[in-house]
């Protein structure tokens, strides 16, 4: 099959390599029709991320046909399914309380040892996500081995288009969980930083949820644009001090709860931001925090910190002080897809989410190493690009 | 010692053997997960180094070990103490190129399921030999046993190994 795999830093190619087999009873292979590039894809691109090895098939947001079922799959052939990022088994006391990231049996023994050292305690295994989280080949393929296929993919009825639930694999149970961590009130003014994929559904959830207002921090217009129409309010932080801005847009009290949803690869000239990326390309400390940093002090008094955005690493100038003595709560994590799947589906049959507005791209598989470099290098104009594999040919027909 | 902590948790351990304690909780009954265990023959479904175990009769048993390049080592065991559902002791026989030792207790841990708790020893002969024997081992003893463990605990949980192998092949590479 083919299949886009990491060779290095900017360095993603389409590979031929063999297709993947039914290892294990509750395995099903799936037949990829539609998979996303993600903003978490970006930091191993820019290789953030360690643990990758030349080779590794890249590609966590997935979506096709089971076309091949072990025989402790509740699956069948022919279902279509979206496919959570999570690799979760459903029967540990993490999965039993939906805790569905911190699984303990999803990432394989031995590479649980990695998570064991930098972490204390091993995470799940996830799909396309460097060997810590299990070296699992990912779902920018033609074919995905699915681990757990009783517990994970959701079944999507007929009639429903790829590009309408496809993001349920991560990034719209990754907004919404960003929202509810953020433990919203009505009334509540809500700050996002970071209007990608995981920004603009958050700020669509919060307002779900309750929120009076949302306040959207970005510096690229197309995507604040995007934040605009679901009714936030918005701050380029190009052109505008963002803490003054936000004192000032809520009567000198600070946001009652304020979302992170940038993360390692903070963009921006801020001097702390700027120690941080010198830190960084030696390897001095790999994650650069600004916009936590910023979100922690905005904050208002006793307000709710949720933090979607990935970190890896060990941070300074992480402002203890001012989280201790506001009295702020933290919540953050990777999502635990799976607990969200059915209540989101229905929203998005209902109507009441549409995910589509995102997609600024749709390219072959095989202009996969296109698209991160699109993805990468114009963050303005590409908001999502989603990869079918033989969309060239099929579109090519069509024309 | 003055605290509560199991000894093998200590700064300080006796250099000459080997001690190591691994523990892991498992969502199943104690009598379950011991009867599992009882059987040897069962062991190198998730003991990654034993190639096989023989059981010979209700307290002897044969372990065909890996070691590198493809050979093995062998050595016969002997069940030295035995609490069914509670714990289980064993030791290897007299002459074993390893001598080592094991204890592996079931504590019920209610809601939770069973702490699964694994005590290993080993008593490294010394100089070249033990250099050889440590390879054979591949990696810590105390890593090891972490691993075999949480093995176990998957196969009791979920009926399955984890693996991220993507072809037969690939696997086959892996579990050599
Ligand atoms: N928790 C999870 O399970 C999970 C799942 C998916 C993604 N993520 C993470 O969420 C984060 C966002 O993902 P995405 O796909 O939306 O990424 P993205 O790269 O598309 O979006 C990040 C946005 O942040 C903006 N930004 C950069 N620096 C900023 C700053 N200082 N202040 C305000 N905005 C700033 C960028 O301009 C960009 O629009 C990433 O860190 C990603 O890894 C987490
Ligand atoms: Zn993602
Ligand atoms: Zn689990």
């Amino acid at each position: 099959m083919r299949a886009l795999a990491w060779h290095g830093k900017h360095d993603v190619r389409v590979d031929t390599v063999d297709d993947p087999e039914i290892l294990n009873p509750r395995d099903c292979i799936i037949k990829v029709t539609s998979t996303a590039i993600c903003g978490s894809d970006l930091h191993l691109y820019d290789d953030y991320i360690p643990t990758m090895k030349a080779g590794d098939i890249l590609g966590h947001e997935f979506m096709g046909e089971v076309v091949e079922v072990g025989a402790g799959s509740t699956l069948k052939k022919g279902q279509r399914v979206v496919v959570p990022f999570t690799i979760s088994c459903g029967s540990c006391y993490h999965c039993g309380k939906h805790q569905y990231s911190a699984c303990d049996n999803g990432n394989p023994a031995d590479n649980q040892d990695i998570g064991q050292e930098l972490y204390g305690q091993p995470m799940s295994g996830l799909f396309g996500y460097s060997h810590l989280t299990g070296g699992y080949a990912g779902g920018q393929a033609e074919y995905v081995r699915v681990p757990f296929s009783d517990v994970g993919p959701i079944v999507i009825p007929d009639g429903i288009e790829d590009e309408k639930v496809l993001f349920l694999s991560d990034i719209l149970p990754t907004g919404w969980q960003a929202a509810e961590n953020a433990d919203i009130e009505p009334g509540d003014t809500v700050a996002v930083w970071g209007c990608g994929p995981v920004g603009l559904f958050a700020i669509q959830s919060a307002f779900l949820m309750g929120a009076e207002r949302v306040i959207a921090i970005d510096h690229f217009p197309r995507r604040l644009e995007l934040a605009k129409t679901f009714g936030a309010e918005t701050i380029n932080f190009e052109e505008t001090k963002t803490y003054e801005a936000l004192m000032q847009m809520t009567g000198g009290i600070g946001p009652d709860a304020v979302i992170d949803a940038v993360g390692l690869e903070a963009h921006g000239f801020f001097v702390d931001n700027v120690i941080d990326q010198i830190k960084a390309s030696t390897f001095l400390g790999t994650d650069r925090i600004h916009s936590i940093r910023q979100a922690i002090v905005a904050c208002r008094k006793g307000g709710r910190v949720s933090m979607p955005a990935v970190y890896g690493g060990i941070v300074d100038k992480f402002p203890l002080g001012a989280f201790m003595e506001k009295g702020l709560t933290l919540k953050t994590g990777q999502t635990h897809v799976q607990h969200y799947l059915p209540g989101l589906l229905a929203a998005i049959i209902e109507g009441k989410i549409d995910t589509t507005f995102l997609i600024s791209h749709r390219l072959d598989l095989e202009e996969a190493p296109q698209g991160y470099k699109m993805f990468h290098d114009d963050q303005n104009e590409v908001t999502k690009v989603v990869l079918k594999p033989g969309f060239g040919a099929r579109s090519g027909d069509v024309v | 010692m003055t605290d509560d902590a199991p000894s093998a948790t200590a700064k300080h351990t006796s250099p000459d053997q080997d001690l190591t304690m691994q523990s892991v909780t498992i969502g199943r009954p104690a009598d379950e997960l011991f009867a599992y265990f009882r059987d040897f023959s069962n062991l190198s479904s998730f003991m990654d180094n034993v190639e096989r175990i023989d059981v010979i009769d209700e307290h002897r048993s044969h372990w065909v070990v890996k070691a590198p390049a493809g050979k093995t080592v062998e050595w016969d065991a002997t069940v030295t103490a035995e609490e069914p559902g509670r714990s289980i002791s064993w030791q290897s026989e007299d002459g074993a190129d390893v001598p080592n030792s094991g204890r592996v207790t079931f504590t019920d841990a209610g809601a939770r399921g069973t702490v699964v708790s694994a005590t290993i020893a080993y008593d490294p002969p010394a100089g070249i030999v033990g250099k050889v024997i440590a390879k054979l081992f591949q990696r810590e003893p105390a890593i090891q046993a972490r691993r075999d463990l949480r093995r176990f605990k998957q196969l009791m949980e979920t009926g399955e190994i984890a693996t991220s192998s993507r072809t037969q092949t690939q696997l086959q590479e892996e579990r050599a």
